[in-house]
């Protein structure tokens, strides 16, 4: 693919653990679409993939999204095709729920909840931890 | 160590690029490797030849130029993102390649650690 990656063991064959942290509200910056965009690249390098929402990521599950007003794409019915691309670790962060009055009724996908301790104790097993 | 980088934020506006450069350069001082530096989101526009600042600033641009040159860095900007901004292969400046994200998936996975700049 690139001849200066040559000198990189081939990676074949090698499963890390990558997760993808969302912190930002889903529109007014770019940073939750884009984000997206790597989660599903990387569904294509049979990795084991986790994802998680904290902060106002959490608003990137919300129910009901109507982006109309603001002219710019909805795209998160996207979160609810993840299951086909075998990425089904979602993990939200219990305090960023609590502190924005949301429950997992709120949210368009299933997922975990943790409280930020067990979510430190999960980034700490990871290989890669890319966030958004 | 083999140490990727992802940066996320344009130049000038936002110190990201400023300190994933130094980072890097001191990196490979230190005797690190570093085979690739990814740019994505508005660190695509850290890619283009067209930058201009005045003279008694620092040229971000072909700082990044120059590291590829002299360590064989492979300077990736994201497609997607690029194409979104504006960015194309014609206003690349030297060193800068356009290719998927793939690419930075790649670099999480084979290199030790991959450090990303931005917000």
């Amino acid at each position: 693919m690139s001849d200066m990656m040559d000198d990189m063991d081939g990676g074949e064959g090698v499963v890390k653990k990558f997760m993808f942290v969302n912190r930002k509200a889903p529109h007014g910056t770019v940073y939750a679409l884009e984000g997206l965009e790597v989660v599903l690249i990387s569904a294509a390098f049979d990795q084991d993939v986790s994802m998680v929402f904290t902060d106002d990521g959490v608003y990137e599950l919300i129910k009901g999204m109507n982006t109309k007003g603001i002219e710019v794409k909805d795209f998160s019915k996207t979160y609810r095709a993840l299951e086909g691309y075998d990425i089904e670790k979602l993990y939200v962060e219990k305090e960023s729920m609590d502190a924005r009055g949301l429950t997992e009724d709120d949210l368009i996908v299933d997922v975990t909840v943790l409280d930020s301790g067990e979510m430190a104790s999960l980034m700490a097993e990871q290989d890669v931890v890319i966030s958004f | 160590m083999k140490i990727g980088i992802m940066v996320s934020e344009g130049p000038y506006n936002h110190q990201a690029s400023d300190t994933a450069y130094l980072f890097a350069r001191t990196a490979i001082e230190k005797g690190h490797s570093v085979p690739r530096v990814f740019f994505y989101h508005d660190g695509v526009n850290n890619s283009t030849r067209l930058t201009e600042p005045p003279q008694d600033d620092r040229n971000v641009v072909n700082r990044w130029s120059k590291l590829a040159e002299d360590h064989g860095v492979d300077l990736v900007v994201c497609v997607a993102a690029g194409l979104r901004r504006g960015i194309k292969d014609d206003i690349l400046a030297p060193g800068f390649r356009i290719s998927g994200l793939g690419q930075l998936v790649e670099a999480g996975i084979q290199c030790d650690r991959l450090v990303t700049f931005g917000d």
